[in-house]
């Protein structure tokens, strides 16, 4: 037992036990109430620090002229950043962009991910070891991914000795990052090589939440691996399945590293995106303002498509 | 009979070759950065078309490492980021348990809306954050010790404390946490408590010995966003020694840089945390995939 490692502490009068009535009792309610409290405070102030504050703050700047350092004071301007901001063509491309990236992604990733957590959930001999490699791309750093990969994508790189070893030298690859038709695609491809592998984990967990009575009792019907897929597996990852859709868009609409060190938004602007432009006059051209008002839109916007997809994916009854 | 033996037999092949191919798939861009980065630049394109890409043979050395320490401070920059991310992470786990713990087994009123208050934080995406959040940490106050006395500063722009001290609270480990707490039979906090045990002791003494997988958890799941991180040093960090390992890959934007550096460059802030995961994976894949991560 745990309690036996306890050190026995000397029993005084002043500890209440639970059988205690009276006065004694709500004094130990109240202690509770306070440490509760004083456990909780730390974390807490935190988050009121460093999350509630500063996204209140960035829908209240939205509205002003802030720049990040100024000697003017700040003011309010209305709806003028909103105005700028719609106006502007490369915010609708960068729009654009991130929903291409997001229409690809979202099936093909998640559909990835279940495949390979569907290859490695039941024990087998070296489960342990594919379960490892299937991970490691998520280990690595979206930045050095995207070093790794910019290099690989040369005309005379990896990805391109590929095509051409496997075609017998009937393709010849593009010059990837450069050629506006093929940049996003490229892009795509090593965002879901990268990612894939934590879905896969949060499928996985799904999966083993499932009863392996109900697979044993369906194989006891003669059910094929199709059907006890379709009949057992798929109903039963029913909330899993909501929470990849909805943790998968919010990662691809905020796509950011892999242009940041890529392609820098290029070229012609077919890779910017809706964070790459607010980093880039937020940080860049130091409009503090400028950029909460684009933060404050993709805010909403990813709060307005994930509660459309909840929406979508409720429990019917 | 025979005939049902083979199919199984076949589908079974099949399926050790789908498995094969994905993990190929996986592991060759990895394999290839390890590789070139033990290669000059002229083999890594010589070596380029043929299976050689992926072998560790012909001019194999460490050069490319000797040059990108010349290059780049980068033993400051590993020494910032293990500091950097060690204190996270411990912080992380001590403030992020104690929270969950009141919240899951101690009755303390106002508990459910603070716990869904925390729980609100979890949609709001960091990168909506930044802005604002650079914004906001210049104009906070910092104090300072020099010698005896205690002097105030304003503004976190370039210290190490805007890297590490933002990201310690963080809804999704107290989520955890409170998870795994809410396993843990409470009968162990009432006979504690009859043995006289103070809430912090139970705490300690009861709850989190019994939370391993959790911890081992939230550590990784606090490891990687602090050592990755990229977006946030790049805004608030100037100066040279108190940057983060990914920022050294600005080093490398440059005409005429030599590959072989980028890979041993990329390799060195690579494997440090493979061989953390690789010692950790068992308990942390296990851990998600049983009782953690459920919709």
């Amino acid at each position: 037992m745990t309690t036996t490692q306890l050190p026995a502490a000397p029993s005084s009068p002043e500890v209440p036990t639970p059988a205690a009535p009276g006065k004694p009792r709500r004094r130990r309610h109240l202690r509770e109430q306070l440490s509760g409290w004083a456990m909780i405070a730390p974390a807490a102030a935190l988050l009121l620090a460093f999350v509630f504050l500063p996204a209140i703050m960035g829908f209240g700047l939205a509205f002003t002229n802030a720049r990040l350092v100024s000697p003017r004071p700040v003011e309010f301007v209305g709806t003028d950043n909103f105005a700028r901001l719609f106006t502007d063509p490369t915010f609708w491309r960068s729009l654009l962009n991130v929903g291409y990236f997001a229409i690809v992604v979202v099936p093909v990733q998640s559909g990835l991910a279940l495949a390979m957590a569907l290859l490695i959930n039941k024990k087998f001999r070296g489960v342990n070891f594919f379960r490892t490699l299937y991970f490691l791309p998520v280990v690595t750093s979206m930045v050095v991914v995207s070093l790794l990969w910019l290099f690989m994508y040369r005309k005379d790189g990896l990805i391109n000795e590929l095509l051409s070893n496997v075609s017998f030298g009937l393709i010849q690859g593009p010059d990837w990052l450069n050629d506006p038709a093929t940049s996003m695609p490229a892009i795509i491809i090593l965002s879901i090589w990268q990612a894939a592998g934590f879905h896969m984990i949060i499928w996985l967990a799904g999966l083993q939440s499932i009863s392996g009575e109900l697979y044993e009792a369906a194989q006891l019907d003669g059910a094929s691996r199709w059907h006890q897929f379709r009949y057992v597996t798929w109903p039963g990852l029913r909330h899993t399945r909501t929470l990849i859709l909805v943790t998968i868009t919010i990662q691809a609409l905020g796509l950011f590293d892999q242009v940041s060190v890529m392609t820098q938004g290029g070229p012609l602007d077919s890779t910017t995106t809706i964070v790459y432009e607010a980093v880039r006059s937020g940080f860049k051209q130091q409009e503090t303002s400028y950029a909460s008002a684009i933060s404050l839109v993709f805010f909403v916007l990813v709060l307005l498509i994930s509660a459309v997809q909840r929406y979508l994916t409720r429990e019917k009854d | 009979m025979k005939n049902a033996l083979n199919s199984r037999a076949v589908s079974s092949v099949g399926t050790m070759t789908v498995r094969i191919l994905f993990a190929v798939a996986a592991a060759f861009p990895i394999v290839f950065m390890l590789v070139s980065s033990l290669k000059p630049d002229q083999q890594i394109f010589g070596d380029m078309s043929s299976i050689a890409a992926f072998l560790p043979i012909g001019n194999i050395s460490f050069d490319n490492y000797g040059a990108v320490f010349d290059r780049v401070p980068a033993a400051r920059f590993l020494m910032n980021s293990i500091g950097i991310s060690a204190i996270t992470v411990v912080l992380g786990i001590f403030i992020n348990s104690l929270c969950a713990f009141a919240l899951s087994r101690m009755e303390v009123r106002g508990k459910r809306i603070v716990f869904t208050a925390i729980l609100a934080t979890l949609i709001v995406p960091f990168q909506t954050l930044a802005l604002p959040l650079v914004w906001w940490v210049n104009q906070l106050p910092y104090f300072e010790l020099n010698g005896f006395s205690l002097e105030f500063s304003k503004g976190w722009l370039d210290t190490y404390q805007v890297q590490i001290i933002p990201f310690i609270a963080n809804a999704f480990s107290i989520y955890l946490y409170h998870q795994y707490f809410e396993s843990i039979p409470k009968e162990l906090d009432e006979a504690a408590r009859i043995d006289g045990a103070g809430w912090f002791k139970i705490y300690r003494q009861v709850v989190m010995p019994l939370a391993g997988p959790a911890t081992a958890t939230v550590a990784i799941l606090t490891f990687l966003p602090a050592w990755n991180s990229y977006l946030w040093p790049l805004m608030v960090v100037q100066s040279e020694e108190l940057r983060p390992v990914m920022i050294g890959i600005q080093y490398f934007f440059q005409l005429n840089v030599s590959w072989g550096e980028v890979m041993a460059y990329a390799s060195l802030i690579t494997v440090p945390v493979v061989i953390l995961f690789i010692a950790f994976q068992r308990s942390f894949i296990n851990s998600i995939a049983s009782s953690g991560v459920k919709g």
